[in-house]
């Protein structure tokens, strides 16, 4: 909502300066988003009137005028073509000074212009900073005072206030509605306009009817002949029009935006001689179509309300109207409309059309059901003023309006909910200031809503009216008062914001990606060829969401790579989607969709950053891995090759924890690698962020007194055999006294048959109750090196 | 003859002294204590000597020999001493050399924003909660009072997804975390206080709104819960976020479908490049009793307050990051300053 101070201060006038009034109006809940100034900054410019025009002696193009200045008589060079004897214009005195025009304001000084002396400029629209009019002098209107302030003539010292009003305050509009507010607030009286009836001169009445009342509560008309639709809008009213945001059309759209801007009050104007037969509410048919103003061509529906007349729609109730039947220049007849339609009837239809106008935006919150005759008679009043015309008598069709149920507060529910023991007076007083009328019983008030408010319809509609008088401002900040009941976390669960921290702590950033991504990469990394696309995504290649992490990570290696990063080991946590049958409506879920948490990372470029004491490599799966087996320690993770889409097919893992899936690891597939423009490998991987979470408990174990034996076993296998099914064969077959097992070598090469590889295990073991004999560590020995001949054909390395 | 045993002794000390490493010393000892040194020579020939001249002789040799043997001892430590200095100058490393390994990652800052809200909220006993991002109509708006084509959906522009709920309607993202207010509440007694930071959606995309961003949501429903303790709540929290009380908050009446009196928080420095201007920083109210009945629960009995705050304003605010971009490029050379 945008308007004019000055347009407000005609209907309510309270002492305080413009920021006072901007600061009131924002902390009772109109927020005032700017107020700027009306026009240009200048200074020293009067109405000067042009008495005498001589021709300049010295130059042809030029005049010297004798201006009358108010009191004074200035002799002015002046080179405008349309200067006349008697015209008025502003006139810049010595010492006034205009607004920039190459940047630096400029002051006007006695000049000498071809030997003629100059005190003073006359001055063009452009010359004020007006607008980009220079054809010539700035014509004022005759009236106007010689020696005037010319910013006073042109009220540039307005201000123009924009509201940003919120969806529950329809009733603020309208400047009657910001001042009734302000009124209200500040206790200076309201000076709202109160439109005389206009006496009709003909008898003409347009027939209306209202099929569905559920849509139209109200329709008045009026006829009125004979206007002369050409007239010009009165400069007083485009001004307020302008500063209100609206551009002057005609005169007489510009009357029906004027009453709207000052009552709330929508009004449309037909071309009677355009209208067929009689104008009836009702809701569309299927298949029916009306071109609107905007020249868009909209279908009907069965909940989208018209007027039509006999040739079908001709508007989209409330909403906008037709071309058929509008009011052009040539229009000499005209039927004033002024309808009350239900919100339910309008919300969201202008949407759906995918525009919205200012009358859909007034009657979807609520429009008063109660100035429809009010308004007909401002807007009579004003065309009568500029366009002439013989008006007819207003009808007034009034089929079921709003009801206005009473609402009850109780003073004790308002005192739990604000917090603080306001008086039953206090309250009375802020519902007397606000104009509602209200009965008060002994601990409780009842309110009936006016007919210009639509959001008083419960207790707390009334409890927030009492706050927002009272001022939010002088409800104290209060420390509230609880009992003390301790929360803390589960020991055997873990924040993400833990797990973050160890990624963080292994030289990973973390990055927040977006959900939505490019389909290609579902197609290629994720082998998805059914994603969940986004409905109405801002961008192509933010189309469909994500069914992992790894698009938005390769991402942002290029992006780090483009900025000659060398180096980038990135992290992030966020939910994948994908469709899931097993995934019912639930708590925490929504039916059909599988939304976990995923932890997720990526990693390039050399294994460490390059430094002087160890020896570059690129990184590599082995360096990723232990990264992952330390994110999910204590739990011991299982590896097992199993190809993905992303990754190279000899370098990938499915990880699973105590066989549950956990995730998976691996080297970015060369193609994928060559398509992201990367010149290395990128290790990722993805882990579920839910099983991450959780941590065992630690067991308690005895320590042994007894001394431990290491002994080691080289064996040779064929090369394809996975180490870690031997580790785990071992681990499972050898007896309790072997603590842990490990690999601690590979080698392949010299000594080693082709196609074979050695592989060193290191065998710890321990008894807690005894001290073991060379013959028990022998046999378990041996029973190691029978699992490796017999499981996996190896042999010991000779 | 008597012997000079003060030479002697002045001999072997400066000959000790001109040794620079032990096996020289151990030549140098044979020479006076060795079996054919002068100190056992000396001794040998007391026997030569009358009892009496031989116990005093006998004395002043075993003198002279105990300083030979102490300057020995003094000796070998001062060349083991030297031997250690030689060694540990040798050994000496440059301490300002950078240490080997590898480096430190960061937490990106809007998380550690996220976090820094989770430990204040929590020290007064705020439960965490955190739930779906594809969200359903009714939870994402009819819940919250916030009915199918209510002038208030226009407030905010929702992505729609593939998908339909229960009742047919499509899937949406949600458009803030004030689901989690229903979600959280249907799963738990009051008294509920719980904050919900994560993900939010809307279709928007300028330099300064992100289709992306988060929120936290915040909800305390008890009996007795009022404005006035929203007020103190959110406050306490801004002083303990900026970490200073020389903050101005302010909170003005505005709408929200799902809280009555709803209210716009905002707040001013008083010092700094954004000194003396009102900043928007969350929108809050007492919960709408509609909302508290889609809790499950009976609004004449529970009330409460819920708000909502911006994690990205919150954390420029904090750190002072003018371009809110930076927070989703995943420019390591930004994200580096938040190790």
């Amino acid at each position: 909502m945008q308007f004019s101070e000055e347009w407000l201060r005609s209907m309510v006038d309270p002492s305080l300066g413009t920021d006072e009034l901007a600061h009131l109006l924002t902390m009772s809940g109109l927020e005032v988003e700017e107020c700027v100034p009306a026009g240009p900054t200048f200074s020293g410019v009067v109405v000067g009137e042009v008495v005498a025009a001589q021709p300049h002696p010295n130059a042809d193009r030029l005049k010297v005028c004798e201006v009358n200045a108010g009191g004074e008589r200035v002799n002015v060079v002046c080179g405008a073509p349309n200067v006349v004897i008697g015209m008025k214009v502003p006139f810049a005195r010595i010492g006034a000074v205009l607004p920039p025009q190459d940047g630096k304001p400029l002051e006007i000084r006695r000049a000498t212009m071809r030997g003629v002396e100059s005190e003073g400029m006359l001055c063009s629209a452009r010359e004020l900073g007006l607008s980009d009019d220079h054809s010539g002098l700035l014509a004022l209107l005759p009236e106007t005072q010689p020696g005037t302030d010319v910013r006073d003539v042109l009220a540039l010292d307005d201000r123009i206030f924009t509201i940003k009003l919120t969806p529950n305050r329809a009733d603020c509009l309208s400047v009657l509605g910001i001042a009734r507010e302000v009124a209200a607030l500040t206790g200076s009286p309201l000076n709202a306009p109160t439109p005389p009836a206009v006496k009709a001169t003909t008898a003409d009445v347009y027939p209306v009817r209202i099929t569905d009342s559920a849509g139209c509560g109200r329709f008045a008309g009026r006829v009125i002949r004979g206007v002369n639709a050409k007239a010009s809008t009165p400069d007083w009213m485009k001004r307020r029009l302008e500063r209100a945001g609206q551009r002057s059309i005609s005169a007489l759209v510009d009357v029906t935006n004027y009453v709207m801007l000052e009552l709330g009050r929508p009004l449309h104007v037909y071309d009677l001689d355009k209208l067929r037969g009689p104008i009836d509410v009702r809701f569309g048919r299927k298949g029916e179509k009306v071109l609107l103003l905007n020249e868009q061509t909209v279908e009907l529906d069965t909940d989208v309300l018209a007027i039509t007349d006999d040739s079908g729609p001709i508007g989209l109730a409330g909403i906008m109207g037709g071309e058929s039947t509008k009011a052009d220049l040539d229009t000499r007849n005209v039927l004033l409309e002024a309808a009350f339609f239900f919100p339910d009837a309008i919300a969201g239809r202008a949407r759906r059309y995918n525009f919205s106008s200012d009358a859909s935006h007034r009657f979807e919150r609520g429009v008063d059901f109660d100035n429809n005759v009010a308004g007909i008679e401002r807007a009579t009043q004003l065309i009568l003023d500029i366009c002439g015309g013989q008006p007819g008598p207003v009808s007034d069709n009034v089929a079921q309006l709003p009801e206005r149920k009473p609402v009850a507060m109780r003073v004790e529910r308002a005192r739990r909910i604000i917090g603080i023991p306001l008086s039953a007076d206090e309250m009375g007083g802020a519902f007397a200031r606000l104009g509602l009328s209200l009965v008060r019983e002994s601990e409780r008030f009842v309110v009936t809503p006016p007919s210009f408010r639509f959001d008083l319809e419960i207790e707390e509609d009334l409890i927030e009216e009492v706050a927002r008088v009272h001022g939010f401002d002088r409800i104290p900040v209060q420390p509230p008062k609880a009992p003390a009941i301790m929360r803390s976390r589960p020991e055997r669960q873990r924040s993400l914001h833990a797990i973050r921290a160890a990624l963080a702590a292994a030289d990973y950033h973390e990055v927040i990606n977006y959900a939505f991504v490019d389909e290609q990469w579902e197609r290629d990394l994720a082998g998805n060829a059914d994603p969940i696309r986004v409905r109405n995504p801002i961008a192509s290649q933010l189309a469909v969401m994500r069914s992992q992490l790894a698009g938005g990570l390769l991402a942002n290696v290029q992006h780090n790579l483009n900025r000659k990063v060398p180096r980038i080991r990135v992290f992030e946590v966020g939910r994948v989607f994908r469709r899931s049958a097993a995934v019912a409506d639930g708590p925490l879920a929504v039916g059909g969709i599988d939304q976990p948490m995923r932890v997720g990372g990526a990693a390039f470029g050399p294994a460490l950053e390059e430094q002087w004491g160890v020896a570059g490599r690129p990184v590599d799966f082995y360096d990723v891995k232990a990264d992952v087996e330390a994110l999910l320690a204590p739990r011991v993770a299982r590896f097992e090759p199993e190809p993905l889409p992303a990754l190279h097919p000899g370098r990938a893992a499915k990880v699973t924890v105590d066989g549950r899936a956990a995730g998976w690891i691996g080297e970015l597939h060369p193609e994928w690698q060559r398509k992201f423009d990367l010149p290395g490998p990128v290790i990722l991987f993805e882990l579920d962020a839910t099983l991450l979470q959780e941590v065992p408990l630690p067991v308690y174990q005895p320590v042994s007194r007894f001394p431990a034996v290491l002994r080691d076993l080289a064996v040779v296998v064929d090369d394809h055999v996975p180490a870690g099914l031997m580790l785990e064969a071992l681990q499972a077959a050898l007896p309790a006294v072997v603590e842990s097992v490990q690999v601690f070598d590979l080698y392949r090469g010299k000594g080693v048959e082709n196609g074979k590889k050695s592989l060193a295990f290191r065998v710890l073991l321990q008894d807690t109750q005894k001290t073991l004999t060379d013959a028990e560590v022998d046999a378990t020995m041996t029973l190691a090196l029978s699992i490796i001949q017999q499981r996996f054909g190896g042999n010991l390395r000779q | 003859m008597t012997p000079d045993l003060e030479a002697i002794v002045a001999e072997a000390e400066a000959a000790f002294a001109a040794t620079a490493d032990p096996a020289t010393l151990e030549q140098v000892k044979a020479r006076y204590l060795g079996k054919t040194g002068v100190i056992p020579e000396l001794l040998k020939g007391l026997g030569k000597l009358d009892p009496e001249a031989r116990r005093d002789a006998g004395a002043r040799i075993n003198a002279a020999k105990a300083r030979i043997e102490a300057a020995l001892d003094a000796r070998r430590e001062a060349i083991a001493r030297d031997a250690m200095n030689a060694r540990l100058r040798e050994e000496a490393l440059d301490v300002t050399l950078p240490g080997r390994g590898r480096g430190r990652g960061s937490i990106h800052p809007v998380i550690r924003t996220w976090q820094r809200i989770e430990e204040i909220f929590g020290s007064i006993g705020f439960d965490v909660a955190d739930g779906p991002e594809i969200e359903t109509d009714w939870y994402n708006f009819t819940a919250l009072n916030n009915p199918l084509n209510h002038p208030a959906r226009s407030m905010q522009d929702t992505f729609y997804v593939e998908g339909t709920d229960s009742e047919g309607l499509p899937l949406l993202l949600r458009t803030h975390t004030s689901p989690m207010q229903v979600r959280y509440a249907r799963m738990h007694e009051p008294p509920i206080k719980v904050i919900a930071p994560g993900r939010t959606y809307r279709v928007d995309s300028d330099a300064t709104h992100s289709p992306m961003f988060h929120q936290v949501e915040g909800l305390w429903i008890d009996e007795n819960i009022s404005f006035a303790d929203l007020k103190g709540v959110y406050t306490d929290f801004l002083h303990r976020f900026f970490e200073t009380d020389e903050l101005a908050v302010r909170f003005r009446p505005s709408f929200f479908p799902f809280t009555e009196p709803s209210a716009e928080i905002d707040m001013k420095f008083d010092s700094g490049p954004l000194e003396g201007r009102w900043l928007e920083i969350s929108g809050a109210g007492q919960v709408h009793p509609k909302v508290i009945r889609n809790f499950g629960l009976d609004p004449e009995r529970w009330i409460g307050f819920a708000f909502g705050s911006g994690l990205e304003r919150l954390t420029m605010l904090r750190y002072g990051i003018d371009d809110l971009r930076l927070f989703f490029d995943g420019d390591l050379r930004f994200l580096r300053q938040f190790a």
